[in-house]
C-alpha cells in the first residue's frame, strides 16, 4: 500500500471518562470513528492536533493515527487502532459480558 | 491479620483528600495532565487504552471477607462488576471514570485498602508466598516479615524517587511459590543451626533484560532485615542508573557492578544502618504485628480421607487431585479456587464470585482469603470434611474449575485488550489454548504445565519463567507470538530459551500444540513431567516439532 492513499485522524481519551474518541470536523470529540474529520496531508493534521492537544480539560494524550479512507469512513491501518475502536475483545471484556 | 491502627487510618484518610483535591483542580484545569500524571500514577491510576485503570494493592496477597465484599461492590458501582486479579497479588479495576476515583479510594480506606505505592519509581506492594501460614512445608508464615517491609517502605522518606519502581518478595518455605528470584530483592527464610534467617537474592528481574537474581547474603539473622533492606535499598539508590529508564533496575545496577562490588559496598553500609538501628524497639514492634497473624484456632476436624466423596462423585474427584495442596495440619487441606474457567480471563472475578468466595471463607475458611500472583484465590485453611459442601457451592458460581497447574491455569497479562504499552493480545491466546486443550481432552494427561502471556517485552505476564513462555510482538503490522521452552520461577529459577521465528495469532494455537504432542511421544513416564522432560532432551526435539511442520505446512 502506498502511503498517499492513507489519511490522519486525530484521537484521545477523554479527561473525565478515559472513553477513545476522535476529533470530529466541527472541533467537538466523537466516540464514533466514523465521525472523525480525516486529514490527507501531514501539514494540516499537525496544525491540528497542536489545537485538539491544547484542548487539556477535555482530552488526555491525543495523537495522529493512519486511516485508509473507505465510503464507510476512515479504516484503521494498524490493529491496535482497530482495538482502540472495538475495545477490549468479546471475551476479554470480563465475566459478565462474555 | 494485621489490622491498621490510627496511624494507618490517619495517613489513608489524608493521602485520599491530598488526592481528590488534586483531581479536582485537574479538572478545573488549574492542573496540566503533565503535574496531574505522576500524582494519580502515585495513587495507582494509570490511563490506558480505553480507559482509566485503578490498581489496589492486596499486601502479600492477603484479604479477609469484609475486604472481598468491598472489592465486590467497587467492582459493581464503579467499575463494570468485576475486577482482574494481576501477578502482583493486585487487583485492577478497568473501567473507572476519574470523578469517581476518589470514592473509590474512600470506599476502599474504609477497609484498610489503598493503591499507594502500586506504581512509581518506589517500594511496591510486597508480595508473598500465596500459601503462607498454612504450608506443610514451611519454616514459618513470612507474611509478618512482609508486612514490616511494608510499613518500613510505605512513604520513606529516601525511597519515594529511586532510579525505578522496585518490588520484593518473600516466601518462608523451601519451595519457591513466589519467584524471589525474579525480584529486585527476594527474601527467602532458611534455617541454621536452629536460627532462622534469611537467604537474601538481589538483582532479579524480567521486563526486557531478564535476570535471575543473584544472592547476596546467603544467611542473614531476621533481626537484622531492615539495616539490611535499607543498606540495599540505599546503596542501589546511589549506583543506581538514572541515565537511562532501561538501566535503572538493580537487575542492571547488580550485573554493570558485579555481585561481589554491590555486596562490598551494601556490606559497608550495613555496617552503618545496623549501628543506627533500635533493634529492640524494631523486635517489639515485630512481636506486635507477629500476633496480628496468629494462625487460627483450626477445629479438631476428622483427617476425612473424602473415600466416599471421591468415589460418589468424579467431579469432585478431578477437583480435589487438582486444586488441593497439603495443610500443615492433615485434617485442613489448602483450597485453591481457579479463576481460569476454560475461556473466560485469566484472574477476572465477577462481584458476585467475590461475594461468594468472601462468604465460603467467611463459613468455611476462618476467614482467610488470599490472592496468588497465578492470578487465582486461595482458601488457606479448610477442614477436610467441609470440602464436598465447598466444591458445591463453587460449582453453582463457576468457580470449581479443576485445573490447577496445569495448561489452561496460564498467567496472562491484559495485553492490547487493556494495556496502553502492548505490541499485542494476550488475554485470547491464553483463552483459545484453554478451551483448544479441553476440546482435545488432554489437560489431565499432559499434567503440570505452567505457560504464562505477555503482551509486551515488559513481560508481566512473567513469560521468561513459563516452562512455555509466550511473547507477544508486532511484527510489521501484525500480532506475532514468540516462543520460548524451559522457564521457570521456582527455586530452580531458569530463563527460557526462544525457540525461533514467532506464529502468528491463529498459529500460535497448532504450535502449542506440538510440543505438546511431542512432550507426550517423547516422555519416560506419566511422572515425567513437561519441565522435566525438556530438562532432559533439551531444546532440539520441540523445536523440530514446531518447525518441521512449520516448513511442511508452507511447502
Ligand atoms: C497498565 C498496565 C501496566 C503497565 C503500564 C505496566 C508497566 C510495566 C513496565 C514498564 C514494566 C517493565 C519494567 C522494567 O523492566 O523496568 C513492567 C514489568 C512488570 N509488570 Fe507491569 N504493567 C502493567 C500491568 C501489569 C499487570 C496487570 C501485572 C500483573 C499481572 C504487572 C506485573 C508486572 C511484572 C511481574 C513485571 C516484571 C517484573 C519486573 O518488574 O521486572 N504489570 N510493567
Ligand atoms: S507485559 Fe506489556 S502488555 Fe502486558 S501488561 Fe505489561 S506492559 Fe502491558
Amino acid at each position: 500500500m502506498s502511503s498517499e492513499t492513507l489519511v490522519q485522524v486525530i484521537t484521545a481519551n477523554l479527561l473525565r471518562e478515559g472513553h477513545v474518541v476522535w476529533l470530529t470536523p466541527e472541533g467537538g470529540w466523537s466516540r464514533d470513528l466514523a465521525g472523525a474529520q480525516c486529514f490527507a496531508g501531514r501539514p494540516a493534521a499537525e496544525a491540528a492536533l497542536a489545537r485538539a492537544a491544547a484542548q487539556t480539560d477535555v482530552v488526555v494524550g491525543a495523537y495522529l493515527a493512519s486511516m485508509r479512507p473507505t465510503p464507510a469512513g476512515p479504516e484503521p491501518v494498524h490493529f491496535r487502532e482497530a482495538f482502540r475502536r472495538a475495545g477490549p475483545s468479546a471475551r476479554a471484556r470480563g465475566v459478565t459480558q462474555a | 491479620m494485621y489490622v491498621y491502627d490510627d496511624f494507618d487510618r490517619d495517613f489513608l484518610a489524608e493521602r485520599n483528600r491530598q488526592f481528590r483535591a488534586q483531581v479536582e483542580r485537574r479538572l478545573s484545569g488549574a492542573l496540566t495532565e503533565e503535574e496531574f500524571r505522576p500524582l494519580r500514577l502515585m495513587n495507582g491510576l494509570y490511563l490506558q487504552l480505553h480507559a482509566y485503570m485503578l490498581r489496589v494493592a492486596i499486601p502479600y496477597g492477603t484479604l479477609n471477607p469484609v475486604q472481598m465484599h468491598k472489592l465486590a461492590d467497587v467492582g459493581e458501582r464503579w467499575d463494570r462488576g468485576y475486577g482482574h486479579f494481576t501477578t502482583r497479588q493486585n487487583i485492577q479495576f478497568n473501567w473507572p471514570q476519574l470523578v469517581d476515583v476518589p470514592d473509590m479510594l474512600d470506599a476502599l480506606a474504609e477497609v484498610g485498602l489503598h493503591a499507594i505505592q502500586t506504581s512509581g519509581n518506589t517500594i511496591r506492594n510486597v508480595t508473598a508466598d500465596h500459601f503462607a501460614g498454612a504450608a506443610a512445608d514451611e519454616i514459618a508464615d513470612p507474611r509478618p516479615w512482609a508486612e514490616l517491609i511494608r510499613q518500613w517502605s510505605t512513604d520513606h522518606p529516601e525511597f519515594q524517587f529511586l532510579p525505578r519502581k522496585f518490588k520484593i518478595a518473600v516466601t518462608g518455605a523451601p519451595n519457591d511459590r513466589a519467584v524471589t528470584r525474579a525480584h529486585d530483592i527476594g527474601l527467602r527464610m532458611v534455617r541454621r543451626d536452629g536460627e532462622t534467617g534469611f537467604e537474601l537474592i538481589v538483582g532479579g528481574g524480567l521486563g526486557r533484560t531478564p535476570m535471575i537474581g543473584k544472592v547476596i547474603r546467603d544467611f542473614l539473622p531476621t533481626g537484622d532485615l531492615l539495616p539490611y533492606l535499607e543498606a540495599i535499598v540505599a546503596t542501589y539508590n546511589l549506583l543506581g542508573r538514572r541515565d537511562n529508564k532501561f538501566k535503572a533496575r538493580i537487575k542492571i545496577t547488580v550485573h554493570e557492578n558485579g555481585i561481589d562490588r554491590v555486596r562490598e559496598l551494601v556490606e559497608a553500609r550495613f555496617a552503618e544502618t545496623r549501628a543506627e538501628f533500635d533493634a529492640d524497639a524494631m523486635a517489639a514492634h515485630f512481636a506486635h504485628i507477629a500476633a496480628q497473624f496468629a494462625p487460627p484456632a483450626l477445629r479438631a476436624a476428622d483427617p476425612a480421607p473424602l473415600d466416599t466423596a471421591r468415589a460418589a462423585d468424579p467431579i469432585f474427584r478431578a477437583w480435589a487431585d487438582t486444586n488441593l495442596h497439603p495443610h500443615r495440619d492433615p485434617s485442613h487441606a489448602i483450597v485453591t479456587i481457579s479463576l481460569k474457567a476454560h475461556g473466560e480471563t485469566p484472574g477476572d472475578a465477577t462481584s458476585e464470585q467475590m461475594r461468594a468466595i468472601a462468604d465460603l471463607a467467611e463459613t468455611y475458611g476462618y476467614g482467610e482469603i488470599r490472592i496468588s500472583h497465578e492470578q487465582n484465590v486461595i482458601l488457606p485453611h479448610v477442614a477436610r470434611a467441609d470440602l464436598p459442601a465447598l466444591h458445591a457451592t463453587l460449582r453453582r458460581y463457576g468457580l470449581a474449575t479443576a485445573n490447577v497447574g496445569l495448561v489452561s491455569d496460564i498467567i496472562a497479562c491484559p495485553g492490547m485488550d487493556y494495556c496502553a504499552l502492548a505490541t499485542a493480545r494476550s488475554i485470547p491466546i491464553a483463552q483459545d489454548i484453554a478451551l483448544h486443550f479441553e476440546r482435545l481432552k488432554l489437560e489431565h494427561d499432559i499434567g503440570p504445565l505452567k505457560i504464562k502471556i505477555s503482551g509486551c517485552i515488559n513481560a508481566c505476564g512473567h513469560h521468561h519463567v513459563g516452562h512455555i513462555g509466550i511473547l507477544g510482538l508486532d511484527r510489521a503490522g501484525v500480532e506475532t507470538y514468540q516462543i520460548t521452552l524451559g522457564g521457570d520461577g521456582s527455586e530452580d529459577a531458569t530463563l527460557g530459551e526462544r525457540t525461533g521465528p514467532g506464529f502468528s495469532a491463529e498459529k500460535i494455537i497448532p504450535a502449542i500444540e506440538r510440543i505438546l504432542r511431542s512432550y507426550l511421544d517423547l516422555r519416560q513416564s506419566r511422572e515425567e513431567s513437561f519441565l522435566a522432560a525438556y530438562r532432559r532432551l533439551g531444546a532440539a526435539p520441540f523445536k523440530a516439532a514446531l518447525y518441521h511442520e512449520e516448513k511442511a505446512d508452507a511447502a
